[in-house]
């Protein structure tokens, strides 16, 4: 065997075999690592999911431009084609004045008097254009550019664009309520992951000062700096590794009891069902990332943490 | 193969450990430094293992110049001293025949080798059967010989024993001096702190006496006076 490997070797080992020696540090550390590992990763849960239903909500706000009966369909065809090129239209649906008849019809099926009225008269609904757009906080803009002259004349003098009045103005306040929610979920989650950190890191120095001496006593001996720190980070990423999955088990046990003893009920704003989905669809990737996140604190923190006790620099 | 020359270490004003100490000393020397607590021995030793740096003077040790030593390459001079310390600094999790072969492990020295070796030290100190116990389970003397065992183990040209039987009952201390007159019958210099006054007077070596950080004699053959 090569000299690197005997070491690389010997590293690893005395990694393996300090994790079981010292169960007593070992235990405190991975019980902290696994509580803030499980509380990130739902979270992040909790955070996609919040977010799906804003993004929900989002979806169903959409503009209507009813348009006046005399334009032709040259007209109707470049304002599409205008509207569509717009980068904050997701979607771009025309009703004619028939569907919209028929899609009222349906809606007040129940109530003849208005049947009746709507069928004495020639269809007195006028055909619309239904647009989705990406942001619905750009809304202002996007009805700007459907009020420019050119477009102007090809709307309904009465009804021109749903974007008004009371619906103008709730519409805006759920663009600003959901845009703040969302910032507040990642701000939270940003606080939260540097105060994890934080916590992880001071664990896992205190487990490192508690054998400080054993640090001190391999330099007098003539060790490397990496061969002392070698075992400390093993035996961290070990802790890291654990933690991982126990954090993820947990996650795992607790959506199959919630899911078919809560059935898909929604909790305010967190919607179990699609919670359960995500988490379950991402279920490898959730893990591999919980485990390399546990095991890169447990090798980065132990590198910083055992680096003041292994200065070989003398003292003058 | 150590030479001292106008060594001094100087903390701040008003503590001044060591001041302009010449000391020689020849290969397969048993030297003893005796002097009270606060004279200065465990300095002298602190920078003979580099722990510490003088403030002026010179330090050679078995060819190598202090003023040249890169901090990078401390940790090979080390293993080039064995050094033995009043308190053992044992590795507490590790077995008699680990802490043993840990001043092996770290230069590379082969597995194979690491089980021949092992076993032939631990006999010469007399712990063969302790091989695997934790040091928590021997005496005081017996982890003191382990400590020995390890300064020993990749055969270092000079010994450095600290106050080795500082800590220890008069009759393991004698068990543990019998070890270094052995180690030094095999031609290892062995440089050793101590104010037990028996030890001195019994082994009948070179003494050292220190004094307010200065050498105050140096007498070869001799017993115990401050």
């Amino acid at each position: 065997m090569k000299k690197s490997m005997i070491t690389l070797y010997r590293v690893l080992k005395a990694g393996f075999v300090n994790f079981f020696r010292n169960l007593s540090l070992a235990l405190p550390a991975v019980a902290v690592m696994t509580v803030t590992l499980f509380i990130s990763l739902f979270l992040y849960i909790a955070n996609v999911t919040f977010s799906n239903t804003i993004t929900q909500i989002n979806n169903k706000i959409s503009i209507t431009v009813y348009l006046s009966d005399s334009v032709t369909s040259t007209q109707l065809k470049y304002f599409e084609v205008q509207v569509k090129g717009l980068s904050n239209v997701k979607k771009v649906e025309y009703i004619s004045k028939d569907e919209a008849l028929a899609i009222y019809k349906a809606d007040n099926a129940n109530n003849q008097n208005l049947l009746q009225a709507v069928s004495e008269t020639s269809n007195p609904l006028p055909a619309s254009i239904n647009i989705t757009p990406v942001d619905i906080n750009k809304i202002q803009d996007l009805k700007n550019f459907i009020n420019q002259k050119q477009f102007i004349k090809l709307q309904d003098k009465q009804l021109g664009i749903s974007y008004s009045g009371d619906r103008k103005q709730a519409i805006d306040r759920i663009a600003k309520a959901t845009s703040v929610m969302r910032e507040a979920g990642l701000i939270g989650i940003g606080i939260f992951a540097l105060v994890s950190a934080l916590i992880i890191f001071n664990t896992l120095r205190m487990a490192i000062f508690n054998r400080k001496d054993e640090i001190t006593i391999m330099r007098l001996l003539g060790a490397r700096p990496w061969y002392i720190r070698g075992p400390f980070v093993v035996e961290a990423a070990i802790y890291g590794f654990i933690s991982a999955l126990i954090s993820v088990a947990v996650i795992k046990i607790m959506f199959t009891i919630f899911s078919s003893s809560l059935q898909a009920s929604s909790l305010g704003l967190l919607d179990i069902s699609y919670a359960t989905k995500f988490f379950n669809d991402h279920f490898w990737i959730l893990l591999s990332a919980q485990i390399l996140i546990g095991v890169l604190l447990g090798v980065l923190f132990s590198i910083v943490a055992t680096a003041r006790y292994l200065k070989l620099r003398t003292s003058k | 193969m150590i030479l001292l020359d106008r060594v001094s270490k100087i903390y701040n004003r008003k503590s001044t450990a060591i001041e302009r100490i010449n000391l020689h000393i020849e290969p397969k020397e048993f030297v003893i430094v005796v002097g009270q607590s606060g004279a200065g021995k465990t300095t002298l030793l602190r920078l003979l293992t580099r722990e510490e740096k003088p403030t002026s003077g010179k330090i050679v040790v078995g060819g190598i110049d202090y003023d040249k030593l890169k901090d990078k390459d401390i940790p090979l001079l080390r293993r080039k001293i064995g050094v033995v310390f009043q308190d053992f600094k044992l590795l507490p999790n590790r077995t008699v025949f680990e802490n043993v072969a840990f001043a092996l492990e770290i230069v590379g020295v082969s597995t194979k080798e690491i089980n021949n070796t092992v076993p032939r030290v631990l006999d010469i100190v007399n712990l063969k059967n302790k091989s695997d116990n934790m040091p928590y389970e021997l005496s005081g003397g017996e982890r003191q010989r382990v400590a020995i065992a390890r300064a020993i183990v990749r055969q270092p040209k000079i010994l450095i024993a600290d106050e080795p039987t500082g800590n220890l009952d008069p009759k393991y201390a004698w068990d543990v001096i019998k070890v270094l007159e052995k180690i030094n019958r095999f031609g290892t210099t062995v440089l050793l702190t101590t104010h037990n006054q028996e030890i001195v007077n019994k082994l009948k070596r070179r003494v050292v006496t220190i004094e307010n950080g200065k050498i105050v004699s140096d007498r070869t053959n001799a017993s115990y006076r401050l």
